[in-house]
């Protein structure tokens, strides 16, 4: 269970990011959070991810206040943060330091074989591509198997064919091990094809404005009038909201 | 997704066969790169040829300039005398002595002082004073504090060896990219691993940085120890070469230490090379 409470965030700078936070996610759930960019979309994945902390407010997760980061938690960063002197496996590997050699190479071997980069395993990042790096990246987050999961815009950068593919692995995965997973996304649609609640936040400072939840079964088909129907509204709203920070900026 | 691979699949295999009926042939820059390292020869070589006439012609006195070839016998005979072996054996024993305190010293402070702002604000501000004394001005307190023998030429030259290896390895450390050391948190990394599998690798290019340029101080500053008192050494070659009036002399010491520094600097260097095989730099790409 996460829990966050009146997360208030202002940065050394003074600039609010956001502002009474409240949001609570079960178990197993899936939840979206969509907003126009720099609306603290980010900035609220490193507060629960615990490499930030909230100026006021808390987030706690399994009653447990977070401080630091919690080893239950993964995270998939917006960029690929691979390092750049370990090869592929090496860096999927990064976060399996505690096993044994022979039982991180078997997992590791099998997360890059679901994200299909089985014939990369030595290579440098310096040789992907931005999609392969972030795969990478996805890999890396899932070898713990965290019982939560964040992800920050995690296909951003993927082409639509290989992001369909890892939209439905990644619920491939929840469906296995059901992790509570958080998703920053600009993409209406996977955020409609993917969740039970989407959050739509709204700057500046981030509060949110909106939740959306969908009672729907998965796996969902994309031409779904009623998904077809949400991404109509929730697209005229982020519109709503862009066209009032552009005028809050005049 | 299958589906579409295979479809695709036909024409990328007509594509292969057809490039396998041609025979192979390495790029042609790979090719050249073989005899890239002669292009720097050819100025020195065709100076050095030019150098030989004009002083076998008389343009070139040889007492102020000696042709190339009484250099090299000069070096012969130092070298079947012996002399020549122990000469370049106390100073680079001297160098490699003052680099490895040096080097020792800058690594554990450079390292404290880039990692931990305590260590920074407490250490730093004398460091970067003790830095901006010429390091040559050293010398007499030196000789003075221990004597004109070894030690106090194997300290010159560790000071001079520490400064730039400090500096590059403090500033590499400090300028490690956030986002990876935030990756080594997530996955809840203590201090000492995050050092050991973050910062250490994320500061290696500039840490071989300084080491480079420290040895090159050291190069210098054995020198400076060796011309201010010594009974051997190529430095000590220099100053009796100089004395004895020996132009030759002097002239094949300037060329010793330009091979040995090169040497040394080359040992390094390959050696970061190694270590830095995944950097995504500009020359990665270009060589
Ligand atoms: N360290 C910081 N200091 C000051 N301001 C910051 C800092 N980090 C982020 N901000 C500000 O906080 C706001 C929210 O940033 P955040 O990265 O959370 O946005 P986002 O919603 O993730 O945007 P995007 O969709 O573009 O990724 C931005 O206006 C940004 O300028
Ligand atoms: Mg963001």
């Amino acid at each position: 269970m996460l829990h966050i409470e009146t997360v208030y965030k202002q940065f050394d700078n003074g600039f609010v990011a956001l502002e009474d936070v409240n949001l609570q996610v079960n178990p197993g759930e899936i939840v979206s959070l969509v907003g126009t960019s720099g609306c603290g979309k980010s900035t609220l994945l490193r507060i629960i991810a615990g490499l930030d902390k909230a100026t006021t407010g808390s987030v706690s997760i399994h009653h447990e206040v977070i401080n630091a980061p919690h080893p239950d938690v993964g995270i998939i960063f917006q960029e690929p943060r691979l390092m750049p002197w370990l090869t592929v496996q090496d860096n999927v590997r990064f976060g399996l330091e505690h096993l044994s050699r022979t039982d991180s190479d078997a997992i590791t071997a099998a997360t890059l074989a679901k994200v299909g980069l089985s014939d990369f395993a030595h290579m440098l990042p310096r040789q992907l591509s931005g999609g392969m790096a972030q795969r990478v990246a996805i890999a890396r987050a899932l070898v713990t198997k965290p019982s939560i999961l964040l992800l920050d815009e995690p296909f951003s950068a993927l082409d639509a064919f290989t992001r369909t593919k890892l939209q439905d692995h990644l619920l491939h995965i929840w469906e296995y091990d059901r992790p509570t997973m958080m998703l920053v996304t600009h993409d209406i649609e996977e955020a409609l094809v993917l969740s039970d609640r989407i959050i739509v936040l709204r700057g500046n400072p981030g509060r949110i404005h909106r939740t959306v939840t969908l009672d729907l079964p998965r796996p969902r088909k994309r031409t779904n009038t009623t998904l077809q129907q949400w991404k109509e509204r929730l697209l005229t709203e982020l519109d709503v909201s862009m066209a009032e920070r552009s005028l809050a900026e005049i | 997704m299958s589906n579409f691979l295979k479809t695709n699949g036909s024409k990328s295999a007509a594509i292969s066969t057809a490039s396998a009926t041609r025979p192979y042939r390495p790029p042609k820059r790979r090719r050249a790169a073989r005899h890239q390292w002669a292009i720097g020869l050819i100025i020195p070589i065709t100076l050095l040829v030019l150098w030989e006439l004009l002083s076998r012609v008389g343009v070139f006195p040889p007492n102020l300039l000696p042709a190339p070839s009484a250099i090299a016998s000069t070096l012969w005979s130092l070298t079947v005398t012996g002399e020549l072996v122990e000469h370049i054996g106390i100073t680079v024993f001297r160098v490699l002595l003052g680099f490895l305190i040096g080097a020792g010293l800058a690594t554990v402070f450079g390292a404290l002082t880039g990692y931990s702002r305590f260590a920074h604000q407490l250490l730093d501000p004398l460091l970067q004073a003790l830095r901006s004394i010429p390091s040559l001005a050293w010398v007499p307190l030196f000789i003075l504090w221990l004597g004109i023998y070894e030690t106090s030429k194997v300290s010159l030259i560790a000071v001079g060896v520490f400064f730039p290896v400090y500096l590059n390895l403090m500033s590499g450390i400090q300028n490690v990219d956030r986002k990876l050391v935030e990756v080594g948190q997530v996955y809840r990394l203590n201090q000492l691993k995050l050092i050991g599998r973050v910062f250490l690798p994320a500061t290696l290019p500039a840490y071989i940085v300084g080491l480079r340029s420290g040895l090159g101080l050291g190069w210098m500053f054995v020198v400076a120890a060796e011309i201010m008192g010594a009974s051997k050494g190529l430095g000590f070659l220099l100053v009796d070469g100089q004395t004895t009036g020996r132009p030759d002399i002097i002239i094949a010491s300037i060329l010793l230490f330009a091979v040995l520094g090169k040497l040394t600097d080359a040992v390094v260097a390959s050696a970061g090379k190694r270590l830095l095989r995944w950097q995504d730099s500009y020359s990665s790409h270009h060589q």
